[in-house]
C-alpha cells in the first residue's frame, strides 16, 4: 500500500531527504473522515437493527481508521518502504497471536466440554 | 565535514535513512507485540469473570467516544506542530504541542475520572474480577503511554521556548509525532475491541 | 556515493579521552571494549552457572543422595537455566555481536555506541539482581519457565520468585535495547557497497536473531507484569480461585519461549558459518540457501510454540497444527546442516581447535535436532515430556549447539581482540575434554528418560535403574570442568603469551581481517567499498590485498559517557524498590528519567 506511492529517492542523500508531506489541508481532511467514521462507529453501537453486524462493522471501520492515521500522519504512505516492514512485522505477528489465543482458547474450552475426563 | 554532517546521526547510512528514525519503527513494531499480548489477555479473561460487574455494566460509551475524538484530535495537532517545525514556524510549533499534550492532559483526565469512578461508584477493582483486573492493566498501561507522550512533547515544548527548536531537529519532533500517533492509534483497537465489543 | 569521503575525512583535533584505568572502562562507548565487558561477564555467570549444575550432578550421582535437600535441589535448577540462557548464552552471542558485526560490516561503531553501553550495564546490574537472591536465601525455586500458579503467593511466599520475575523484567531491557541497536546497526551501516546479498552470515542470523528480540521479549514482559500484579496486588490473571487461567501463563511464556530458542542457537548457527569456510578455504556452500533459512526459521519459530503445552490438552486440532508447524521447521534446518557439510566436502581444511568446535557443533547439533524431531509428534511427547529425554535433547541443542559454536568463535576471533593467538594445543585438550565430557554427561539421560527418569527431581530410590548411568553422568560432568578449566587457562596465558597473531592470522574471508588486531579505536580510518560477498577474499585472490589504511588517523568518535550507567542504576534501585518499598521505587523511577534526560542532552560527539 505505502510501497509504491511516492518513492523518493534516497542513499544520494545523507541527510533526511525532505519527503513529500502534505500539507495542512490533507491533515485537517484525513481528520475530518476520521471522526466521521469514529461518529458512525458510535452510532452503529447504538443502533438495535445493526447488532447482528456489530462486530465485523466496527472491525472494519476501526482498521481503516488505523490504517489512515498510520498513512497519513505517520506518513508510511510517503516514507521509505523499510519503516513500513519494520511496522508490518511486528503488526502481523502481534495479529496472528491475538487471533491463535483466542482460537486456541476456545478450542481448549469446547474440547474439555466434550471430553470432561481428559 | 560538512556542516549538514554536524549531527553524529546524520553520517552516512547504507539506506540513506536517519538511525533514531529506524530504530523508532523498529520499537513501534515491538510496542504492538506488548499491546497486542494485553489485548488477547483482555479478549481471553473478559469473560472469565465469577462475578460481577462485567464490561456491559460499567463501561461510558459517550466519554469514551469523547475521549476518542479528543484523541484523534490530538493527533491532528500533532501533525500540525510537525509542519511548523518543519517550515520554521517556532510560534506555530509551540501552539500545537501546547495543544497536542493539553488535549492529552484531557484524555488522562477522563481516564482518571473513569478508574475511579469504577472504583468508588461501581465497586470494580483490579481484585473484583478477571474483567476488572484485564481491563485496568491493558488501558491504564496505554494511560501511561499517553502520560509519556505529554511528558516528552512538554519537553520539546520546554526546547522551544528555549529556541532550541528548529527545522534542524524536527526530526525530534517528528520522531514524539510517531510515537503520539502510536498511542493514538492504540487507542482506536481499544475503544473498539474493548468498548464498543462488548 | 559522495558522502564517502565526507564522512571519511580524518579529523586531526580528537577530544583527549583516557584510554585506559577503571573509569574509561566505565564510561567507554566503544563496541569492542563493550563485547569484552560482555564476555568476561557472560563468562563469570557461565562458570556460575556450571558450577549449579556440578551441584546437581553430585546430588543426583547415587541414590537416595542427601548432599542438598529439596528446596535447594529446586534453587539449583531453577537458577542453573535461567543463568545460563540470560546470563551466558545470550549475552556470549551478544559479545560476539558486539565486537564483530561492526567489524564485518566495515563500521566504525554500533548505531547508538551510547545505547550499547547502557545494554551492557542492565545486564550486568540484572545479572547481580538475580543472583544476589542466593545472598538472602531467597533464589529462585520454581523452574527457568516459571509455571503458574506455583509463583503465586499462596505456594511461593517470600521473595524468591520476585527476585526471579523482576530480574528477568530488568534484564529483558539490556536485551531488547541491544536488539534495536543492532538491528539498525545491520540495516544501515554497512560499508558502501554491501548489498544484504554481499554481508557475511554471521551478520545476517544477527538481524534475524535482533529481530526475534524485539519481537518475542515484549510476550514476556506483558507475562512477567501481569504476574507482578498477581503477586503484589493481588489480582488473579493466573490463579484459577479467581478465575484466572495457569494456561494463559504457558502460552505467553512459550510464545517468547520457542522464539527464545532461535535465540540461542541463530547466533552460533551464523558462527560457524563463518569459521567452516575459512578453514575449509572454500566460499559457504549455497550463501542464499543458508539466509533464507535462517530467516524461515526465525518466522516459524512464532508458529510452533504450542509444542511445549502438548500435555496440557489443548484438544486434538491444536496439537495437529502445531506438530506440523514443529516438524517444517526441520526443513530449514536441515538446509544449514547440508550446506556446511557442502562446505567441508573437498576443502582444504585445517583442523584448527575452532574449526573442531564448529564441526562438533553440526554432529551434536544433528543428535539434537533428531531428538527435537520426536518431540514434535504429540503422543511420543507425551511419553518423553517432563523426563530425562528432554533434558539429554536441549542439551544437546544448547550445549552442543550453542556452546560449542560459542567456543569455536571464540578460538577464531579472540586473535582479533588481543592481538594474540589463542595455544592451539590446549586448545584441543579443551576441544576433546569437553567432547568426551558432554556426550558422557548428556547421552545416558536419553535412556534415563526413556527410562522413565523424571525431571527436576532431587533424588530417586535405589534399584530403578537409574543408579549406574546417574554416575556415568555425573562423571562426565567433571570431565568438562576440567575442559573448561583449560580453556580458562588458555585464555589468560595466551593473553600475553600467545604468538602474536597479525591482522589475518587464518587466511579469513571478511572485512574484520582486513585492519590490525586489536582493531584501533575507529577500526576503519576509511570505510571499505565492498564489491563481493567475501569482499577480503576476493581481493586476496585477484592479488590486490586489503584496503590500505592510513596508519595513527584521527577519526572524530563519539564521546565517552557515563549516563547510560547512571540511567542503568536507576533502574537497579527501581526494581529493588518494588520489591522493598514503594518509595524507593519511586526514588529509582525518577533517578533513572533524570539519567535519560541528561543521556538525551549530552552532547554525542
Amino acid at each position: 500500500m505505502s510501497d509504491a506511492a511516492h518513492p523518493t529517492t534516497h542513499g544520494e542523500h545523507p541527510t533526511e531527504p525532505a519527503h513529500a508531506h502534505p500539507g495542512a489541508s490533507e491533515y485537517l481532511r484525513i481528520a475530518a473522515i476520521l471522526t466521521v467514521i469514529t461518529a458512525i462507529e458510535v452510532a452503529v453501537f447504538y443502533i438495535p437493527a445493526m447488532a447482528q453486524f456489530l462486530v465485523p462493522v466496527l472491525l472494519v471501520l476501526s482498521a481503516i481508521k488505523f490504517v489512515l492515521v498510520v498513512m497519513f500522519y505517520m506518513h508510511l504512505k510517503f516514507d521509505h518502504p523499510t519503516f513500513t516492514w519494520l511496522f508490518v512485522l511486528g503488526l502481523t505477528i502481534a495479529g496472528a497471536i491475538i487471533i491463535s489465543l483466542m482460537l486456541l482458547f476456545d478450542a481448549m474450552v469446547r474440547f474439555h466440554q466434550v471430553h470432561p475426563s481428559a | 565535514m560538512s556542516a549538514s554532517a554536524a549531527a553524529a546521526d546524520e553520517h552516512y547510512t547504507s539506506t540513506g535513512l536517519n538511525n533514531r528514525k529506524m530504530v523508532f519503527w523498529a520499537f513501534l513494531g515491538s510496542e504492538c507485540m506488548f499491546f497486542g499480548t494485553l489485548i488477547s489477555t483482555y479478549l481471553i479473561y473478559k469473560n472469565h469473570s465469577l462475578n460481577g460487574p462485567y464490561a456491559h455494566d460499567v463501561l461510558n460509551i459517550p466519554l469514551t467516544s469523547f475521549s476518542a475524538f479528543v484523541l484523534l484530535m490530538s493527533s491532528l495537532t500533532m501533525v500540525l506542530a510537525l509542519a511548523s517545525v518543519q517550515r520554521d514556524n517556532v510560534r506555530g510549533a509551540k501552539i500545537w504541542l501546547a495543544s497536542t499534550a493539553g488535549l492529552g492532559c484531557i484524555f488522562i483526565g477522563n481516564q482518571i475520572y473513569e478508574f475511579t469512578h469504577f472504583v468508588t461508584h461501581e465497586g470494580l477493582t483490579l481484585q473484583k474480577n478477571m474483567f476488572g483486573a484485564s481491563f485496568f492493566v491493558l488501558t491504564g498501561f496505554h494511560g501511561a503511554h499517553v502520560t509519556g507522550g505529554v511528558i516528552w512533547l512538554t519537553t520539546l515544548l520546554v526546547m522551544a521556548f528555549k529556541g532550541k527548536l528548529s527545522s534542524k531537529n524536527s526530526l525530534d519532533v517528528e520522531i514524539a509525532g510517531l510515537y503520539w500517533h502510536f498511542v493514538d492509534i492504540v487507542w482506536i483497537a481499544i475503544f473498539t475491541l474493548v468498548y464498543l465489543i462488548q | 556515493m559522495s558522502s564517502v569521503t565526507a564522512t571519511a575525512t580524518t579529523h586531526v583535533h580528537a577530544k583527549p579521552k583516557s584510554q585506559s584505568g577503571v573509569w574509561s572502562w566505565i564510561t567507554t562507548v566503544d563496541h569492542k571494549r563493550i563485547a569484552v565487558l560482555y564476555f568476561v561477564t557472560a563468562f563469570f555467570f557461565f562458570v556460575i552457572g556450571g558450577i549449579e549444575a556440578v551441584l546437581m550432578r553430585v546430588q543426583l550421582a547415587t541414590p537416595n543422595n542427601t548432599f542438598v535437600d529439596a528446596r535447594t535441589f529446586n534453587a539449583l535448577f531453577t537458577m542453573h537455566g535461567t543463568t545460563m540462557v540470560f546470563l551466558a548464552l545470550m549475552p556470549l552471542s551478544v559479545a560476539f555481536f558486539n565486537l564483530v558485526v561492526p567489524l564485518q560490516l566495515g563500521a566504525r561503531d554500533v548505531a547508538f555506541p551510547r545505547l550499547n553501553a547502557f545494554s551492557y550495564w542492565v545486564f550486568l546490574l540484572g545479572g547481580l539482581f538475580m543472583n544476589s537472591s542466593w545472598l538472602f536465601k531467597a533464589a529462585p525455586d520454581t523452574g527457568w519457565f516459571g509455571y503458574a500458579n506455583l509463583t503465586s503467593r499462596a505456594f511461593s511466599p517470600g521473595h524468591s520468585v520476585d527476585f526471579w520475575m523482576l530480574g528477568l523484567q530488568f534484564l529483558g531491557i539490556a536485551s531488547l535495547a541491544g536488539a534495536f541497536n543492532f538491528i539498525v546497526t545491520i540495516l544501515n551501516m554497512r560499508a558502501p557497497g554491501m548489498t544484504f546479498m554481499r554481508m557475511p552470515i554471521f551478520c545476517w542470523m544477527t538481524l534475524v536473531t535482533s529481530f526475534l528480540l524485539v519481537l518475542a521479549f515484549p510476550v514476556i514482559t506483558v507475562a512477567l507484569i501481569l504476574l507482578t500484579f498477581d503477586r503484589f496486588v493481588g489480582t488473579s490473571f493466573f490463579i484459577p480461585q479467581g478465575g484466572g487461567d495457569p494456561v494463559l501463563w504457558q502460552h505467553l511464556f512459550w510464545i517468547f519461549g520457542h522464539p527464545e530458542v532461535y535465540i540461542l542457537i541463530l547466533p552460533a548457527m551464523g558462527i560457524i558459518s563463518e569459521v567452516l569456510p575459512t578453514f575449509s578455504r572454500k566460499p559457504l556452500f549455497g550463501y542464499p540457501f543458508v539466509v533464507y533459512s535462517g530467516v524461515f526459521i526465525g518466522i516459524l519459530g512464532f508458529g510452533v510454540w504450542s509444542h511445549h503445552m502438548f500435555s496440557v490438552g489443548l484438544g486434538p486440532i491444536a496439537d495437529s497444527v502445531f506438530a506440523i508447524t514443529t516438524m517444517l521447521i526441520a526443513i530449514p534446518t536441515g538446509v544449514k546442516i547440508f550446506n556446511w557439510i557442502a562446505t567441508l566436502w573437498g576443502g582444504h581444511i585445517r583442523p584448527t581447535t575452532s574449526l573442531l568446535f564448529a564441526v562438533g557443533f553440526i554432529a551434536m547439533f544433528i543428535i539434537g535436532g533428531l531428538s527435537g524431531i520426536e518431540h514434535a509428534s504429540p503422543p511420543a511427547d507425551l511419553q518423553q515430556t517432563d523426563t530425562y529425554f528432554v533434558v539429554a535433547h536441549f542439551h544437546y541443542v544448547l550445549f552442543g549447539g550453542t556452546i560449542l559454536g560459542i567456543f569455536a568463535g571464540l578460538y577464531y576471533w579472540y586473535p582479533k581482540i588481543t592481538g594474540r593467538l589463542m595455544d592451539e594445543t590446549l586448545g584441543k585438550i579443551h576441544f576433546w575434554l569437553t567432547m568426551i565430557g558432554f556426550n558422557i554427561t548428556f547421552f545416558p539421560m536419553h535412556l534415563l528418560g526413556l527410562w522413565g527418569m523424571p525431571r527436576r527431581i532431587y533424588t530417586y530410590d535405589k534399584g530403578l535403574g537409574f543408579d549406574t548411568l546417574n554416575l556415568v553422568c555425573t562423571i562426565g560432568a567433571f570431565i568438562i570442568v576440567i575442559g573448561t578449566l583449560a580453556l580458562m587457562w588458555n585464555l589468560v596465558v595466551s593473553l600475553k603469551k600467545g604468538k602474536v597473531a597479525g591482522p589475518d592470522p587464518w587466511d579469513a574471508r571478511t572485512l574484520e581481517w582486513s585492519i590490525p588486531s586489536p582493531p584501533p579505536e575507529y577500526n576503519f580510518a576509511v570505510l571499505p567499498t565492498v564489491e563481493h560477498r567475501d569482499d577480503l577474499w576476493e581481493r586476496k585472490q585477484a592479488g590486490l590485498g586489503p584496503i590500505p589504511q592510513p596508519p595513527n588517523a584521527h577519526v572524530h568518535m563519539p564521546n565517552p559517557s557515563y549516563w547510560p550507567l547512571v540511567t542503568a542504576f536507576g533502574m537497579l534501585i527501581f526494581f529493588s524498590g518494588l520489591m522493598l518499598s514503594i518509595y524507593m521505587a519511586i526514588f529509582g523511577f525518577a533517578f533513572t528519567i533524570f539519567g535519560i534526560y541528561r543521556w538525551a542532552f549530552e552532547p554525542a560527539s
